[in-house]
């Protein structure tokens, strides 16, 4: 609980913070009272030719300005924590106040949520107070990276079409944003070399039907049998188990240019999302799932009654 | 002519041309910078033309270069005429026009090439924070040593704050510069996580209070009583906010990081003495307006009058507006806003820019041997066009602070954000606009004053004016 790595901290801070406040009053008392004996209105100095220096006194005003968040400060530090450990006569922390709010809200939100948890994925994405929601959770947490329509970016899927690193079922959907994922394609230039980094590229891309050379793509097809199919499999079409991409289709995460995979293939990619459990809760995420589910499965039929 | 019978105006001199100088690069990079939150494009996609590498240079050259040149100015111009002796070690002083020019220069290549300590207002990379190291001590030798020998029998007011303004910033600089050099142009700070957070902010909000007030504060003692020819209204209100104001300054840093990691007991001591700070802050506020009173009509007549007087009128609006901010509450809606980029630019622009020109009016004739600027309606220009475009900077940054921190806090019945971010971005742009222009107004006073600085240095004639002779040892 306390700050402080030992009990001399906390009283340091606690009696040289009391006396600063002490010693701003007692400045302000012993100003506020002296007279210049010889000549009260002037003091007797002239610097520059001309610079003088009346000695009128301080504004009442002033003086009471002062005083006032002198015993403000004094009256807080008593019901606030301040005081080194001293924790106040109110008990009150910054981080107890964001719990209260948060527990009071989530009283609040509970019967709202509990509706839709009750609800599965598929049933849940047609319902249009759930879509709502949905949708403003996705433009404050999700649409930096995957856009605010959901269709991506470069690095970042696009959550708007068929295609599916991890697979696309609602709860596998769920599970991602609850858990993130570390999608991991490991640096390949080691151990296939300048030219057949270029010679699988040129493989890869004649999978999909991209202009490739052919004698490139046979000693690629071979190079990518042995070094490859581990995670993308002997047919390429990807594994959603290890969330590696199939490369036979048309879509691409860093996109389809020989450069860009060449340098793929190079240097590998490390591609994070992360988990959104603790941060939004799960029956925020389920609702959220349900959103993101709906954004690319657009005929779904809202349950007969 | 003995040298010794003249005070050093040359290094005066130099300052108070490099000032202006300064002041139009720095400003220039703060309009740009604006109009860039308008349109994006406008760094073409050029690493050093991205704003966060232009920002830096802006905040820099601003205070350190425009600000930081016009303190060196004011203060051996004052710290000698206050002390009746010719400045103490003029090689040195020399030396610190020469290492703080190099500074800027150096800060003006560094920073949009990306090289950054990425502390804010402390950006520099070590080997440059040594040469200011280095530079800061001459000047605090140089200063100290004029005050140790002069010939006046009292400290006059404003060099006690210029003494204060010199010794703080030393100590904040190399506290929080203090790293661990890896390359020559890398470092990494001596302090870790919430703790190098703190340091940073005691080291940034010092900043504000002892560079960008206490030394400005040397000013107003000095050239509101000169150009008003008025007593400074009270020397005992100099004295209680002079002390509690170097005094609780110090405390006021955990105001920036309100509801953070930074431990509750920490915070609430940053927002308490933040509170203090009001009263203290007004004494200068109330001690350099009241010093006009008597002589009230010169405000219709003078401009470089209305320059300080209107200055102090912005330092007081800010420096209430700052302990209202450092209240939890209040922060909590105002932190991360424009709010604080309004708040920052009332002081920056209303008071430590308004007090440095008017400052600058009345010196830069003096040490070009004349009695005033070579046009005196222009200086009256100026201020209405630097005035109208603080009013328009200010209102537009408040207005989309507030709303900002209203969209951002706004929540719907089913506990989800109202607004995503980007709408608050979206609806900020009109204000963005209004504030590009009031940037430009006081761009545009900044060439104004330019124009009449380098017309008068064409009329003038470089001349140091001569020490008075010891008087009697009492009149």
């Amino acid at each position: 609980m306390s700050d402080f790595t030992s009990g001399f901290w906390n009283l340091y801070i606690g009696i040289i913070t009391l006396a600063s406040i002490a010693a701003c009053a007692v400045l302000l008392k012993l100003t506020s009272r002296r007279r210049i004996a010889s000549d009260p209105d002037k003091t007797p100095h002239v610097w520059d030719e001309d610079l003088e220096e009346f000695n009128n006194p301080l504004p009442r005003w002033w003086v009471w300005l002062f005083y006032i968040t002198i015993v403000f400060s004094l009256g807080y530090l008593w019901f606030y924590p301040g005081l080194g450990s001293w924790e106040g006569a109110w008990k009150w922390s910054s981080n107890g106040q964001y719990q209260d709010e948060m527990k009071k809200a989530d009283q609040e939100l509970a019967p709202l949520y509990d509706k839709f948890a009750r609800q599965d994925l598929a049933q849940l994405a047609t319902d249009p107070q759930a879509k709502a929601i949905g949708q403003r959770l996705f433009l404050n947490y999700c649409a930096q990276c995957h856009a605010s329509d959901g269709g991506g970016s470069k690095g970042f899927p696009n959550l708007t079409d068929k295609d599916w690193l991890y697979g696309g079922e609602p709860e596998t959907i769920k599970t991602t944003i609850l858990n993130g994922r570390n999608g991991v394609m490991p640096p390949m230039a080691p151990v296939l070399g300048s030219e057949g980094t270029v010679d699988v590229a040129h493989y890869v891309r004649s999978l999909s039907g991209l202009a490739s050379d052919e004698v490139r793509a046979s000693r690629g097809k071979a190079l990518f049998a042995t070094n490859c199919v581990a995670c993308h499999g002997p047919e390429a079409k990807g594994n959603p188990q290890v969330g590696a991409p199939n490369l036979t289709d048309k879509v691409w995460l860093y996109g389809s240019s020989e450069a860009t995979i060449i340098e793929t293939v190079t240097k590998g990619r490390n591609n994070v999302m992360p988990a959104h459990k603790d941060f939004l809760g799960e029956a925020r995420v389920h609702v959220l799932a349900a959103y993101i589910y709906g954004l690319s499965n657009t005929d779904l039929k809202p349950p007969a009654k | 002519m003995d040298l010794k019978a003249t005070y050093n105006y040359t290094v005066v001199r130099q300052f108070a041309v490099m000032s202006v100088v300064w002041g139009i690069v720095g400003m220039l990079v703060g309009v740009i910078i604006a109009a860039q939150l308008i349109w994006p494009e406008l760094g073409f996609n050029l690493p050093w033309l991205g704003y966060g590498r232009l920002r830096p240079l802006h905040t820099n050259a601003v205070i350190f270069a425009f600000g930081g040149s016009t303190l060196f100015a004011t203060s051996y111009y004052i710290v000698q005429r206050t002390c009746e002796v010719r400045l103490f070690a003029g090689g040195l002083a020399t030396f610190t026009f020469w290492g703080w020019t190099l500074i800027i220069l150096l800060a003006a290549i560094t920073l949009p090439l990306g090289i950054t300590s990425g502390k804010e207002y402390a950006e520099l990379e070590w080997p440059i924070d040594l040469l200011i190291a280095v530079v800061w001590v001459s000047y605090a030798i140089v200063f100290f040593g004029t005050l140790a020998t002069r010939r006046t029998p009292h400290i006059y007011v404003a060099n006690w704050f210029f003494g204060a303004f010199i010794l703080t910033v030393a100590i904040l600089h190399i506290v929080n510069s203090a790293a661990l050099p890896v390359t020559l142009f890398k470092s990494y700070s001596a302090y870790a996580g919430v703790q190098d957070a703190m340091v940073q902010w005691w080291y940034g909000h010092n900043a504000v209070g002892f560079f960008l007030t206490a030394g400005f504060l040397g000013m107003m003692y000095y050239f509101i009583p000169k150009q008003a020819g008025r007593p400074i209204y009270s020397y005992r209100l100099s004295v209680v906010h002079f002390w509690a104001l170097i005094f609780t300054y110090m405390w006021a840093g955990p105001h920036h990081l309100h509801y953070t990691a930074l431990p509750d007991w920490a915070q609430s001591i940053g927002m308490l003495f933040s509170l203090i700070l009001l009263a203290p802050s007004w004494g200068g506020m109330i001690n350099g307006i009241m010093t006009l009173s008597g002589a009230w009509h010169k405000l219709r007549t003078d401009p470089i009058l209305k320059f300080l007087i209107v200055s102090l009128s912005f330092y007081g609006m800010s420096t209430f507006e700052g302990p209202m901010m450092s209240i939890k509450t209040v922060n909590a809606l105002s932190h991360y806003t424009d709010w604080t980029v309004g708040h920052v630019h009332s002081g920056a622009l209303g008071w430590v820019g308004l007090v440095s020109m008017g400052s600058l009016y009345y010196l830069i004739p003096r040490v070009f041997g004349r009695v005033e600027m070579w046009s005196m309606r222009l200086i009256s220009v100026h201020f209405w066009v630097a005035t109208i475009g603080i009013v328009l900077y200010i209102a537009a940054m408040w207005i989309a602070g507030v709303m900002q921190g209203l969209m951002w806090r706004a929540v719907s019945p089913d506990g989800t954000l109202t607004y995503s971010f980007v709408e608050s971005v979206k609806a900020t742009y009109p204000f963005y606009a209004i504030r590009l222009v009031g940037g430009l107004l006081y761009f545009a006073g900044m060439l104004i004053m330019a124009f009449n600085v380098w017309k008068t240095v064409c009329v003038g004639k470089a001349s140091d004016a001569p020490i008075p002779l010891a008087k009697p040892a009492h009149a």
